[in-house]
């Protein structure tokens, strides 16, 4: 089995591009039928990644683009979003879950994004985040008791 | 009730008003600005506002909801009123606990309890 094939999107940053690109993802992993926790994981993820390179990354310039990479497999489906912009510290940004920052509005979608993909890792500059979801290995099937009938 | 190209359905339950979400959906910036800005309204006319919030029809949220809703709910501290939110999916629900948003809102299983909860 040779490597997955890696397809290319290229978005102008409005906000409205981001339904298309879930859109194009989800198409590429259903007929791998991941399940609905993934499916799940892998929309929400995507979301706040292409969010935050739009809003944070290009500041929602429609002159500056979001490229979208992403691959999809039996085992994962992988993702990378770039943006213009000049990047941030992933590590710089509050704890959202800290009791004094509960009432923040902002700061949650590295986190989220981090809970639910297997791997979410940013390039040296910050403006790009690669996102992965495995696929949950099958739980193994159950022993035949010794003896039993 | 629900006003033409509202994205909620607003229902007056004495002095509690109930809003469900029309969309399943709660991504989109410019759908999520428009709620926010819908529930403002109805905040900003009540002097003691008393929401419950349904999230039955909703699927999908993102970080953005959830600080729409946090907005929501210092904007109804402030005036000294209660906010209530029920029907979360348990996917949902767990974007909330992850958050540790559920310690932050008052979050019931059914419409009922929430009814029941508020003072």
């Amino acid at each position: 089995m040779g490597r997955p094939r890696v397809y290319t999107m290229v978005i102008a940053s409005r906000l409205s591009a981001i339904t298309q690109v879930v859109e194009a993802v989800m198409a590429r992993a259903e007929p791998y039928h991941y399940g609905e926790n993934a499916r799940f994981a892998i929309r929400l993820a995507l979301d706040e990644g292409l969010s935050n390179a739009i809003r944070h990354g290009n500041r929602n310039n429609p002159r500056k683009s979001v490229t979208v990479r992403y691959s999809v497999n039996e085992q994962r489906v992988r993702v990378s979003i770039c943006d213009e912009g000049p990047g941030f510290t992933p590590g710089a940004v509050p704890d959202c879950t800290l009791e004094e920052n509960l009432c923040r509005p902002g700061g949650r979608g590295v986190m989220l994004m981090k809970a639910y993909m297997t791997s979410v890792r940013f390039n040296a500059a910050g403006n790009c985040v690669t996102l992965v979801k495995k696929r949950k290995p099958a739980a193994p099937a159950a022993r035949r008791p010794r003896g039993g009938r | 009730m629900s006003k033409k190209d509202s994205r909620l359905q607003i229902d007056k339950d004495g002095e509690i008003t109930r809003i469900s979400f029309l969309d399943r959906n709660i991504l989109e910036e410019a759908n999520i600005q428009q709620i926010g800005d819908e529930i403002a309204q109805i905040i900003d006319q009540s002097p003691n506002p008393r929401l419950l919030i349904n999230f039955a029809q909703v699927e999908h949220l993102s970080s953005a909801a959830l600080g729409t809703l946090i907005t929501i709910n210092n904007k109804i501290r402030q005036k000294g009123g209660q906010l209530r939110l029920s029907n979360i999916d348990p996917q949902i629900y767990e974007v909330f606990v992850i958050t540790k948003l559920n310690k932050l809102f008052q979050i019931h299983e059914n419409l009922e309890q929430a009814l029941k909860s508020f003072k």
